[in-house]
């Protein structure tokens, strides 16, 4: 495409912003790398249940929407009845910090360093 | 004059609901929400340069409300309303400025439609996950944005329509 060099130049300058800035989100929030103990469960925003990550086993949640597996000091969600299982396939998580989201039955399993919770619960 | 505006937008929400449709039929290739190709972008992308600001603004709500209602949920709908108000805020903005082409409009309207469905969810669900997810919002946003401001640069040229 034959744009003006002035547009072009304008283009550049603001998709590589726009990078730069993805570049320092993923610096800034990528978490502290180390373990959790905890996986904490929320459905609308609220607390429903929590794990320890160091007890395997195989939990329903929200009323059995979402199959909840922890083994390994991994959590992981089996299997969901949303449409999309965008959930499912987020994978395992087991750092502090790390979440799982399912939009569709807005639930959300999030990893925890227990020395983190003091701060969590306040 | 009239009818042929008229005419050029009704066309312009039926290819955004066709859009929309083929988009929901493509499977999420990237494991986080709110990823989406936003291949209805190029609707409004094409009117927004074809017809002005006000006449996208209205594409956008037909499309977004009657998407929700053919493929959506209710759920979806918030998610749908608070990524085409950031995104198209953002473009519009953009567009005033005289500054950028068509592509940096779109990558715009793409990264802020990623990033204000996962911010609306992150207002329904309470929690601030949004953070961990922003980098693979914005990159995607960027890489679709680039595809959809192409596109949509060559409707504008060689769509040759007169309102």
């Amino acid at each position: 495409m034959s744009l003006p060099g002035k547009k072009r130049l304008a283009d550049l300058v603001l998709i590589t912003s726009l990078l730069l800035l993805a570049l320092v989100c993923y610096f800034l929030f990528s978490g502290s790398g180390s373990h959790g103990n905890v996986a904490v469960v929320c459905v609308n925003g609220e607390e429903v249940a929590r794990y320890s990550l160091a007890v395997e086993g195989r939990y329903e949640l929200n009323g059995g929407s979402n199959i909840l597996i922890i083994q390994d000091g991994c959590a992981w969600l089996e299997d969901a009845d949303c449409p999309d299982k965008l959930c499912v396939r987020q994978g395992k998580i087991e750092l502090d910090g790390q979440c799982i989201t399912c939009l569709p039955n807005k639930l959300t399993v999030t990893i925890y360093a227990d020395n983190s919770e003091v701060e969590l619960i306040s | 004059m009239k009818t042929k505006k008229i005419a050029v937008m009704a066309l312009a929400a039926a290819l955004a609901m066709i859009l929309s449709f083929v988009e929901s039929q493509i499977p999420a290739f990237v494991a986080v929400p709110g990823v989406k190709v936003g291949l209805a972008n190029i609707a409004v992308v094409f009117v927004l340069y074809k017809l002005g600001w006000k006449e996208a603004v209205v594409i956008s709500i037909i499309r977004v409300f009657v998407v929700s209602v053919l493929f959506g949920t209710a759920v979806s709908l918030f998610y749908s309303v608070a990524g085409a108000v950031l995104s198209l805020t953002g473009m519009v903005l953009l567009k005033i400025t005289r500054l950028f082409s068509t592509v940096a409009v779109s990558v715009t309207g793409g990264v802020l439609h990623n990033v204000g469905q996962i911010a609306m969810a992150c207002i329904l669900l309470e929690t601030n996950v949004i953070k961990y997810y922003l980098p693979f919002l914005i990159v995607s946003g960027v890489i679709a944005g680039v595809v959809i401001g192409i596109i949509a640069a060559i409707m504008v040229k060689r769509v040759d329509v007169e309102c």
